[in-house]
């Protein structure tokens, strides 16, 4: 089968020190790959050079084949790639349903289209859709701000696949959500990847939320891949049992 | 009594909604009809007055475009004011019509404007301000050492107002009725803007460029688009301006009129529709009502202005939004 993200011998430096020292990895389509690892082990480091907001050191990374370094993160939103942040990236000003349509806007015709076409961009529909599938009908008209930090981190969410990508990065998705909101955040990614066979790479540091969702896991210790396989396999890796724990 | 179901909750929000919006519309109709009423019981300075309201409200909108919606600072605008004024008193010297001059002016004030955003791309706030003080710089030298276009210090005189269809604008009372006219279109056209996708582009740029661009949002494109487009009601405005006073130099163009539309933005509300309406008529119109104090007045003024900022960092629209008062927004708010 062929990859949807290849990264080859991905390496970035700040200063002298090391961030991510030589990465190499795939991922499928319609896979969902856990990375995990310790604080300060380069997780988001790779994701910002993979989505080009860092400019790795060397390394290549391609999407279906097609080398996607030096491109601009909007461009690569473009192909088909959907990201979200470790911190909250709401835009607090804007109602949930602005938000949504602000995610999709984009990928709806062209720039002077947008200025002369309908308000909505004609995403008033599919806005409606996400807005439903993540549990949000009653704040839809609300200011992001106003909403709990649990239900902007579901909204981050929702914005990263208004667009309907192929390959999505999400960094934390769990980061913050109280348990209960958690169980409905990971029956809906696992709903989108299996009706929509979008691609996710998946950070996190909730090892349940990880080890259920994810098909396949990297771990990441000092920059380096020390472990990959299934998460039954991960979870019993001393390695990784040792990066987690130190020796 | 029985609890409020979460039905109930959505229809009194759209209940109080609908008449927020009412009040809003009433508002607008109350204002429009008071700026139509207002010359007719002012003597020619006061008209004056209310002209110059009208097109430095224009000016201030295209810096709203800029500061309070797409949140680049720029410092130049009143550069594009004067380009837009010699532009004018240039062509209608010569026999051209100002349609010409309006035409002409926001094609190159937006391409100037697009050009002076490209620093913006990489610098930001107090720097890209500097960047634009430059440019502000630049642009008064040529107005007044390139005698051979501009007629340096002597500056330009006996700029004529136009006639439109017979119309002629020459009397006060006829030229504020054609500036409040282009202010109607400029106003509707920044308002199509804003509510366009565009104007959520703008907001999303201000808040966090990093997710915008994360989303598909050509955030160098917006940003050029906003100093380009702000740039263009500048020079608009200062079409307006060159028949209004009939006469203009490098002077009137400086720094100073710089931060007097940045007051005007900041002190109605910047990132509000309707901010620079209220704030041109603070600093327009308000030091001539202050004149009862006589020596006083810019005093009293500057007083004002500081205690606004310092308890309503969010202008007067704010202070109004806080009151419960609800204006009509084309998006969301800088604040």
């Amino acid at each position: 089968m062929a990859a949807v993200l290849e990264v080859r011998d991905l390496r970035k430096s700040f200063g002298g020190i090391g961030a991510v020292n030589g990465v190499s990895f795939a991922v499928h389509e319609g896979e969902i790959l856990g990375l995990i690892g310790p604080n300060g082990s380069g997780k988001s480091t790779l994701f910002n050079c993979i989505l080009g907001q860092l400019a790795p050191s060397s390394g290549e990374v391609r999407i279906d084949g097609r080398p996607i370094s030096g491109m601009r993160p909007c461009d690569l939103n473009r192909l088909g790639i959907g990201r979200t942040f470790q911190l909250l990236q709401v835009f607090p000003q804007l109602s949930v349903r602005e938000n949504l349509l602000l995610a999709g806007q984009e990928h709806a015709g062209g720039m002077w289209s947008r200025l002369f076409g309908p308000r909505d961009a004609g995403l008033t529909a599919a806005a409606n859709r996400m807005i439903d599938f993540f549990r949000l009908a009653a704040l839809a008209e609300e200011r992001a701000a106003a909403l709990s930090y649990g239900q902007q981190k579901l909204l981050d969410v929702a914005m990263a696949f208004m667009a309907g990508p192929r390959l999505v990065l999400l960094d934390e998705p769990a980061g913050g959500v109280n348990p209960t909101m958690l169980g409905g955040l990971r029956e809906r990614l696992k709903a989108i990847n299996e009706t929509g066979r979008s691609t996710f790479v998946v950070i996190e540091h909730n090892m349940e939320f990880v080890m259920a969702l994810c098909t396949r896991i990297l771990v990441l210790a000092e920059g380096r891949i020390i472990a990959e396989g299934a998460p039954e396999a991960i979870r019993n890796d001393r390695a990784v049992i040792e990066a987690y724990l130190g020796t | 009594m029985r609890p409020k179901s979460g039905t109930d909750h959505v229809f009194l929000r759209a209940g109080n909604a609908k008449g927020k919006r009412g009040l809003s519309l009433i508002l607008l109709f109350v204002g429009i009809a008071l700026l139509i009423a207002a010359p007719f019981g002012l003597k020619p300075y006061g008209i004056y007055l209310l002209s110059l309201w009208a097109v430095m409200t224009i000016a201030a909108i295209g810096l709203n475009l800029t500061l309070g919606y797409a949140g680049q600072i720029s410092l130049a605008q009143a550069s594009f004011v004067g380009i837009g004024a010699y532009t004018a008193a240039l062509l209608t010297t010569q026999g051209w019509p100002l349609g010409a001059a309006f035409a002409l002016a926001a094609v190159l004030c937006f391409v100037v404007g697009w050009l002076l955003g490209y620093p913006a791309l990489r610098v930001a706030h107090h720097y890209l301000a500097f960047v634009t003080l430059s440019f502000a710089t630049l642009v008064f030298l040529v107005l007044r050492n390139e005698e051979w276009l501009t007629k340096g210090v002597y500056g330009i005189s006996g700029i004529p107002r136009p006639t439109l269809l017979g119309w002629s604008t020459k009397a006060p009372q006829d030229f504020y009725f054609f500036c409040l006219g282009v202010l109607a279109l400029a106003s509707i056209a920044a308002w199509w803007l804003l509510r366009s996708p565009w104007g959520r582009a703008f907001t999303a740029l201000r808040e966090n460029p990093i997710r915008a661009s994360s989303l598909g949002i050509d955030t160098r494109r917006y940003t050029l688009m906003a100093f380009a487009i702000g740039s263009a009601l500048g020079g608009v405005a200062g079409v307006l301006y060159a028949p209004l006073v009939q006469f203009i130099e490098p002077t009137a163009f400086t720094l100073g009129l710089s931060f007097n539309l940045l007051l005007m933005v900041i002190v109605g509300g910047a990132g509000r529709f309707f901010g620079p309406f209220l704030g041109a008529a603070v600093s327009v119109l308000l030091p001539e009502w202050l004149r009862f104090s006589e020596g006083l007045y810019l005093m009293l003024y500057a007083v004002f202005v500081m205690l606004l900022l310092a308890f309503f960092p969010s202008g007067l629209l704010g202070l109004a939004e806080r009151l419960g008062i609800s204006w009509p927004r084309s998006s969301k708010s800088a604040t």
